[in-house]
Formats: C-alpha cells, structure tokens, sequence
C-alpha cells in the first residue's frame, strides 16, 4: 500500500507537468485545424447504420397522397445548437426533406425538454401530438438519463409507455440515441441506455436512429475530431449537417418511398 | 495434501448455471471445509488475475486497438468476473485458514482492516478523479457537447459530493469495482462463519439471495439518483462461490470438471456468445439473430450480473482449467511474470490502473488522440503497472524483510497486497 501511495504520487506530478505542455503545443492546433474546417465535410455513412426493418406507413401515406409531413422533433439540448438553432439537425432535415420531396409540403416543430428525463418527456408526449399533429415524431432521447444515471429499467418502462402512447395516437416514430462524447465517456456511462433503446425500439418495430454509432464511425474515419477540446461552434454546425442528412436518408428509406417519388 | 485446489474454478454449466450450482450444492453432503496448507502459490490465479487487471485498465481507456483484445468484445462476461472470482477465492483461502488457526475475532480483524485499506485506495481515487474532473470543466468548451457537460454540476455543490462520495453513494464512472469489493469484504467473516459450519449451504444461500435480488429487484442507492453499478447482492454470488471453490468445492467438482460433456457443453455456450456479440460489433449481421431469442436474452446486464454473464464466466474457467494445467511450466516463465506480478498486488496494481486510465484519458485530451497514441498510452500503461508490481514484490521480499524478522506481512500478500 505504501509503495503504491508513492508511485501514485510520482505519477501524480508527472500529471501536474502536462498542462505545461500541452499550452506548448496549443497555438499550433486551430492552424492546423482552420484548412479543414474549410472544406466541405466528408461524412460517409455505411449503409448498415442506415437501414432498419420498421417502416413508417403514416410517412409513406402523406407522401403518397402528397398530403402534408408534419414531423415533431422532441429532444434535449443534443438536439440543437445554443444561439444557432437553423444549423441544428431538426432544420437541417426540414431544409432536405423538402428538397427531397419537392411535391409534399413538409412542416416541421420542435419541443426541446432541456433537463428533463425520458419519464418527464413521455408523459407530455399526446399532449404535443394533439397540438402539433405530427405525422411522424423523431423522439431523441437518453441522454439526461445517463447522466442523472436513472434507473435502466425506469429509463425503458418510460420510453415503452411513451412510444406506445405515440402509436396509439397513430403516428410515426423514429427513436433517436445519445451522442457520442468520447470526452466525457470517463463520467457518463451511456451503455445501459444505448441497450435499453435498442430494445424498445425492436419491442414496438420503430426505427432507430442510431446517432451514438454513426457518430462513432465518423470519428474513426477521421471526417471529426470529436475528442479535442478546441473547437468553436463551427465543428458543431458541421456535425448536425452531416446528422440532418443522415437521417433525412434514414426517414425516407424507412417509409420505403420509391425513387418516383423522391426527387 | 491437498494442494491449493486442483481446480481452481467452476462447474461449466451452460445456461441456468446457478440453478444447477444449487443442485449440486444440494445433493452433496456436505464435509467439513479443508483449508489446503500454505504450500506453494496458486499462479494461475495470480495469471488471471493479473490478467483482468490489465483488461479492466485497457476497457477503461477510450476505444483503442487494445480494446480488441480483452474478453468482454468475445463474450458475455469481462474481466469484472475474473477479478471478483479470484478475490473470493484467495481472500477465503487466506483468511479462511486464519480464521482456523486464530478464530473467529482475529481473522475478522484482520479482513476489517483490509477493507479499510480498500477505503482509503477508493478515495485516494476519487481525488485524482475530481482533480482531472474539474480540470476538464473549466477548460472544455464546445457547443457540441453542452448538454453533456451538464455533468460537472456536481462541481457547484462539493460539500455535498464530497460526502457522498465518502459514504460509497457518489461513484463516478469507472469507481464501481472497490466499491462493490469493499461491500464483499465486510461480508467476508460471516461468509467463511457460515462455511466453516456447511460450505454447500452458504453456497446455496448465496444462489438463494441472487434469486431474490432478480425477483425483488433489491438494490443499493447511490447519489445524486440511480444505483450502484454493480449491485453487491448479486455480485456476491460470484465471490462466495469463489470462496467455495477455495474451501472445497474446486476439488469435490473434478470430476464434472474432467467430463468430456462439461466441456464439449462449455465450448458450445462460449461459442454461441461469441456469434451473439458479433452482431453487436456488427450490425449487418442482425439479422441473423432470431427476433425471439433477441426479446429473451436482452438486455444482458452487467448491474445484476445476469445469468448469461455468470454462465459465461463458469464456461471459459471450465476450459481454462482444462486446458491450463496447474503445474504448466509455462507459469514460471520469464514471459507471464510481469503478469503474475500485477496479480499477486492486485490492489495497488488496479487502483495503479484506474488511476492510469484517467491520466490516459488527459493525455489523450490533451494532445488530440491518434490511434498510434492511443496504443502507446495502453502500452505504457501496462508496463508502468508491471514496473510497480515488480517493485512492490522487491519491497514485501526485501525491504520489509530486512526491517522486520517476522510479521504479519505474508498472509495478506497472498490476498492482493498488503
């Protein structure tokens, strides 16, 4: 023990001199990183993490019958970005879903519930529904969850009861899931709720938009630094484009709509 | 003379492994317990033990090529399962010969002050925890992420904090495992109390108060809500039978051990998990997997250690010892020592790890994790672990017997450290 409690120490100093030296190496990084930012984003998504078994009719009947798309985005602050909401996924979707449904007016709200629990939410979830209408709402979740480390077992009877709800309100669902967020992976345990959504959403047949693989995958790939510390707002504008058109793909090849009535 | 048990682990029962663990309780009667005597040391437990330090230090680094290696990618159980096993049956073995010897009062004495020991290491951690914590907090900015940071609240109240933290409720991520074992050591004098008297019944005892945590959903709070990571009452079925099989069960249960079917049964299930978590890794192949047994088996939960992972566990111990005789030279390799060593310091050399993994984690923070760094922080990591558990081992040998004739020293050695 006590000769744990000095090697511990030593390594503690050592711990104590990096702060030095990563100031040393700081003013090189946003050089390097400004041509990047330049070029438009690269962010390939392979197909497995597009496809899903479920379908969408209620989507796939207002195209068809070129009635209106009203989709209702509920989520947490992941689901949009402080002081420029119009980079934000939810628009991001609007803005291609209608170019990619050029005969369909396509609507779109969102209900942020910032701080609130998959349990908070779900209660409210016929009430947006009876005032919005939506034909389809893509519910984000989880992500309050696993850092007030809820109760899994709460956490999947909440968002069971808030997806039947929804399906017995006769609409569309698309699940959402958390973000990846390799720097804070070290104090949110995000596992036990990426389980639990995967499940519901296989329980009810709804299509899961999974935000926390594909995130991964493009850090991997290298199209995004997601570890590094300095980044301005711009890595975040890039991130919900690339996520916009991700799941523009994702809802259209859901409902199974035919490439005549696609764009 | 009996030696340090002939097997160390358990019976490889497929699925319903702890049901089939009760029967065979059940049916054997049940002899006095045999402490083996101190012969020569049990290195396959050190092995693995060793070994599951490493991994657990490995899983608790971001997602590196390292990562590939460990066990919990090929299966249902991880080194957790490892780790507690062989914590159970060496603590039981050391002080369960104690507890012979000197009684009841002096061998509880002595796992007391073990478990203080495990106190302090937990906050030593849970200081440089909230070091590098706050440190990130203050310097990490981006827009991306402002929702998750939302989790250094806890740095607005630490008086709060602080004291949960003391009282085991506060655990950040990756502070679960002392914990957990600091709850099984307490237990640990009436466990070998109650083995001394009938080690089958403790046993069965011990399958009993897992089945009623399944039904009850029993569980231990923690702040600021939820519960503990690893929920002790089912936890401790995996560290009470590893006292078992270190008290008598391992040799009473070679013979299932040696069968043929047992094995043949072992290698089915551990294949089948394997095929079952490649479709995690790879979704394409979802759609392998019958929708049905998915609904089943789902999830597989870590928190109350599911029977999936309990099951696991017991397969791969089953084939380890097949295959993994306990006289096999190779344990007295230059090549496994540094092994070997992290596992005979298995307390300083995990919380060596934790301890490791958040630094690894700043470091990579710091200087924008590649892959190539990311290899190189496992790596040494690894090797800062061997280098003090090798220097530890030269203080028990050297330093420590030079200052003191005769001590106490030796016993709790054997145990994970002193």
């Amino acid at each position: 023990m006590r000769s744990a409690v000095l090697g511990l120490t030593l390594l503690a100093g050592c711990l104590a001199v990096l702060p030095a030296r990563a100031q040393d190496t700081g003013p090189q990084a946003p050089a390097q990183a400004a041509p990047a930012q330049a070029a438009p984003p690269n962010c390939e998504v392979p197909a497995y993490l597009l496809t899903s078994d479920s379908t969408l009719t209620h989507v796939a009947d207002a195209v068809k019958s070129k009635g209106p798309l009203n989709v209702l985005v509920v989520g947490s602050r992941s689901s949009t970005i402080l002081s420029s909401e119009t980079s934000a996924y939810p628009a991001k979707l609007q803005a291609m879903l209608k170019e990619k449904l050029p005969e369909v007016p396509v609507t779109l709200s969102v209900e942020l519930q910032s701080g609130k629990t998959a349990e908070d939410v779900a209660g409210n979830l016929v009430k947006f529904v009876e005032a919005k209408r939506p034909t389809l709402v893509i519910w984000q979740t989880g992500t309050v969850d696993a850092m007030r480390s809820i109760d899994p077992d709460d956490f999947r009877n909440a968002i069971d009861e808030g997806i039947a709800a929804l399906q017995k309100a006769g609409v569309d669902v698309v699940l959402i899931n958390l973000q990846y967020s390799p720097r804070t992976e070290t104090m949110i345990s995000g596992s036990p709720y990426l389980d639990s959504i995967r499940v519901v959403a296989q329980q009810h047949n709804v299509p899961l938009f999974d935000r926390f693989a594909i995130m991964r995958h493009w850090n991997e790939a290298g199209d995004f630094d997601l570890f590094s510390a300095a980044h301005g707002p711009e890595l975040a504008k890039r991130v919900h484009g690339c996520l916009g058109r991700a799941l523009t793909k994702f809802v259209i090849d859901a409902a199974h709509l035919s490439p005549a009535q696609q764009n | 003379m009996t030696s340090i048990a002939d097997r160390i682990e358990g019976p490889p029962l497929a699925d319903g492994g702890t049901k089939t663990a009760s029967d065979t309780a059940a049916v054997t009667a049940a002899p006095a317990i045999t402490i083996p005597a101190a012969g020569e040391r049990e290195l396959r437990l050190d092995l693995f033990r060793g070994l599951a330090l490493w991994l657990i230090f490995i899983d608790h680094l971001p997602t590196n090529i390292l990562t590939w290696f460990t066990i919990r990618n090929y299966g249902f159980s991880d080194a957790t399962e490892i780790f507690i096993f062989i914590s159970g049956y060496t603590a039981a073995f050391v002080y369960g010969r104690a507890m012979l010897e000197s009684g009841f009062m002096i061998s509880t004495a002595r796992i007391l002050r073990r478990v203080w020991q495990i106190y302090v290491a937990h906050v030593f951690l849970f200081t440089i925890f909230l070091a590098e914590i706050s440190y990130v907090a203050t310097r990490f900015e981006n827009p991306l992420y402002s929702e998750e940071m939302g989790i250094m609240d806890f740095l607005k109240q630490p008086d709060v904090t602080i004291i949960q933290a003391l009282l085991l409720r506060f655990r950040p991520v990756n502070m679960d495992v002392l914990p957990l074992y600091i709850v099984l050591m307490l237990f640990l004098p009436l466990i070998l109390w109650l083995m001394k008297w009938k080690a089958d019944v403790t046993l069965a005892l011990s399958v009993l108060l897992y089945v009623v945590t399944w039904h009850f959903d029993l569980y231990l709070s923690a702040y600021p809500n939820g519960f503990w990571a690893f929920n002790p009452f089912a936890w401790q079925l995996l560290f009470v039978f590893g006292a078992w099989c270190a008290l008598s069960g391992a040799r009473r249960m070679g013979r299932i051990l040696s069968s043929p079917v047992t094995m043949w049964i072992a290698f089915a299930y551990l294949v089948f998990a394997f095929c079952v978590t490649m479709t995690w890794h790879f979704p394409q192949l979802s759609f392998l997997m019958p929708r049905r047994l998915e609904q089943w088996m789902y999830p597989i939960t870590k928190t109350d250690l599911d029977v999936l992972r309990f099951a696991h566990f017991l397969a791969l111990a089953a084939i380890t010892v097949r295959f993994l005789p306990k006289d096999w030279s190779g344990l007295k390799s230059i090549w496994l020592r540094p092994l070997i060593l992290c596992g005979q310091h298995s307390l300083e050399i995990f919380c060596l790890g934790v301890f490791l993994a958040f630094a690894g984690h700043f470091v990579l923070a710091e200087l924008g994790g590649g892959a190539l760094l990311h290899f190189a922080i496992s790596v040494a990591g690894i090797v800062i672990m061997s280098g003090m558990a090798w220097v530890i081992s030269w203080y028990k040998h050297s330093a420590d017997k030079s200052a003191k004739k005769k001590g106490a020293v030796g016993n709790a050695d054997m145990a994970g450290g002193g």
